[in-house]
């Protein structure tokens, strides 16, 4: 019986384009179900009714929620290609320490930077702060997962395609703080399919962003 | 044996450690292969759910208390990034952040599984673990602050209980782990030992083992695990400490 994996998606969510880089690594054929956030559907508050949020992977029925959880799941189950964790514990903490990280603090702060309100400049700095550290951990690696993009790649690189709204609402370069993460980013959307066909254009995400600002009274 | 770092701030691994590479043989007289060492403060609870996975697994440890008005250059050079305990030196390697180290421990020293196999059923067990640490904050938030900010505080504590009833505990299971504790248990620790304590010192009520009586009975279990009972911080010392420790914050707000 062949497999069936619905993802509840939201196309500018970060989070889903971490899992929809994952199934395509796989190569895992899925139903893909866009969520109005504003009128969440009954399908999403029934799979995830703690948080009602997507991503939500749906598996032969059973929903996984967090995206890095749907990623190990994903690696877990579909472990014939593309592993996306290392296979030493140690390598394997440590790559689950910096995921931890990037979930931690780049969307809470990034948010800070394209709303626009009194803490912006104060939000500007901890973002930079927090690219030079992913990018000192980078260092000389192709990506973070070394010669192959992994989890840490996967979880970080969504957030690039934000990058050019961020800098638009803060009026502020990222490339001229951190060449190496924007150069690392162009490197995983050129070498990797999967990550080119999940990331819309930065544009496409500055004009939701524009959209949502208006909406919230912010512009 | 109690745990108490007051008494004994710091103690050695035995001769006799049983650290093992991925075997389940007992040790008696294997020869120390590794030394494990754990940075960290007395009355954490992100310390206790390492020292009770390393307990639960037979493992040996050192433990150094560190002062967190004063870290130690080892703490800073171990953990650059968050500069906080719990850090788990393995090897001379360090692990940082407490959900980290104790799937790190599970992997290393299989024996006494922490987290199921199946990968639904482990992806299951790491939403809650991931639900437990994205409220742990809310513990601390508590006993830092009193009026409307605490009860909005208190709002989240109930909720989170709601959810822990509602959802995650199953109806004749002992523990989340099933029969046994596993790795959700340890991570929910902060309610059935830290959140009594807050509550006594804090002059709050929000548990009411009749309105969550599957999380009630869920503490009564959890804390008589005898790796649990025999390696709780002293409540006396605790209560007398974080008392203190409110006063001086309210104080210095209201200053």
């Amino acid at each position: 019986m062949e497999d069936e994996v619905v993802l509840l998606d939201f196309w500018p969510s970060s989070f889903a384009m971490r899992v929809k880089i994952a199934l395509g690594e796989k190569g895992i054929k899925y139903k893909c179900k866009q969520e109005d956030l504003f009128n969440k559907s009954p399908l999403l508050l029934e799979m995830n009714p703690i948080h009602k949020k997507i991503p939500v992977l749906i598996h032969n029925g059973k929903p996984i929620s967090e995206s890095l959880i749907i990623l190990q799941y994903i690696d877990q189950v579909w472990n014939h290609k593309s592993p996306l964790l290392p296979s030493c514990p140690y390598q394997r903490s440590q790559a689950l320490f910096w995921a931890d990280y990037i979930d931690k603090k780049i969307y809470g702060i990034g948010r800070r930077v394209w709303m626009g309100k009194e803490d912006q400049e104060e939000a500007k700095e901890e973002l930079m702060q927090c690219l030079k550290t992913l990018e000192r951990e980078l260092g000389d690696k192709l990506y973070f997962g070394g010669q192959n993009i992994g989890v840490v790649d996967v979880a970080l690189v969504p957030f690039t395609t934000w990058f050019y709204s961020y800098e638009t609402c803060g009026n502020f370069s990222i490339e001229a703080g951190c060449p190496k993460l924007v150069a690392w980013a162009k490197r995983c959307k050129e070498n990797y399919r999967s990550v080119s066909e999940a990331l819309p254009h930065p544009l496409q995400i500055y004009e939701y962003v524009m959209e949502l600002k208006k909406r919230l009274g912010l512009v | 044996m109690r745990f108490n770092a007051l008494e004994s701030m710091s103690f050695f691994t035995s001769n006799n450690t049983n650290v093992n590479r991925g075997s389940t043989r007992k040790s008696t007289n294997l020869p120390t292969m590794a030394v494990v060492k754990l940075f960290g403060t007395w009355l954490s609870p992100y310390v206790y759910r390492v020292i009770w996975a390393l307990k639960l697994k037979g493992i040996s440890y050192e433990y150094i208390e560190e002062d967190l008005s004063n870290k130690s250059p080892l703490l800073l050079q171990y953990n650059p990034i968050h500069k906080k305990i719990p850090v788990l030196l393995h090897d001379g390697k360090p692990i940082c952040e407490s959900t980290v180290i104790l799937r790190y421990i599970d992997e290393i020293w299989p024996q006494n599984p922490l987290l199921p196999a199946d990968p639904y059923d482990r992806a299951v067990a790491l939403f809650w673990i991931k639900f437990a640490d994205d409220k742990s904050p809310l513990l601390s938030k508590l006993y830092r602050t009193e009026g409307e900010e605490q009860q909005a505080v208190v709002k989240e504590w109930l909720e989170m209980l709601e959810a822990m009833e509602e959802h995650a505990l199953i109806e004749g299971k002992k523990f989340f782990g099933g029969d046994e504790i596993n790795m959700v248990d340890i991570a929910f620790c902060m309610v059935a030992y830290w959140l009594g304590l807050i509550e006594d010192f804090a002059g709050l009520k929000i548990f009411e083992p009749h309105k969550f009586p599957r999380v009630s009975a869920w503490i009564q279990n959890f804390k008589s695990v005898p790796v649990i009972k025999d390696n709780l911080p002293d409540t006396d010392k605790m209560f007398a400490l974080m008392k203190h420790r409110r006063e001086m914050l309210l104080t210095s707000k209201s200053n």
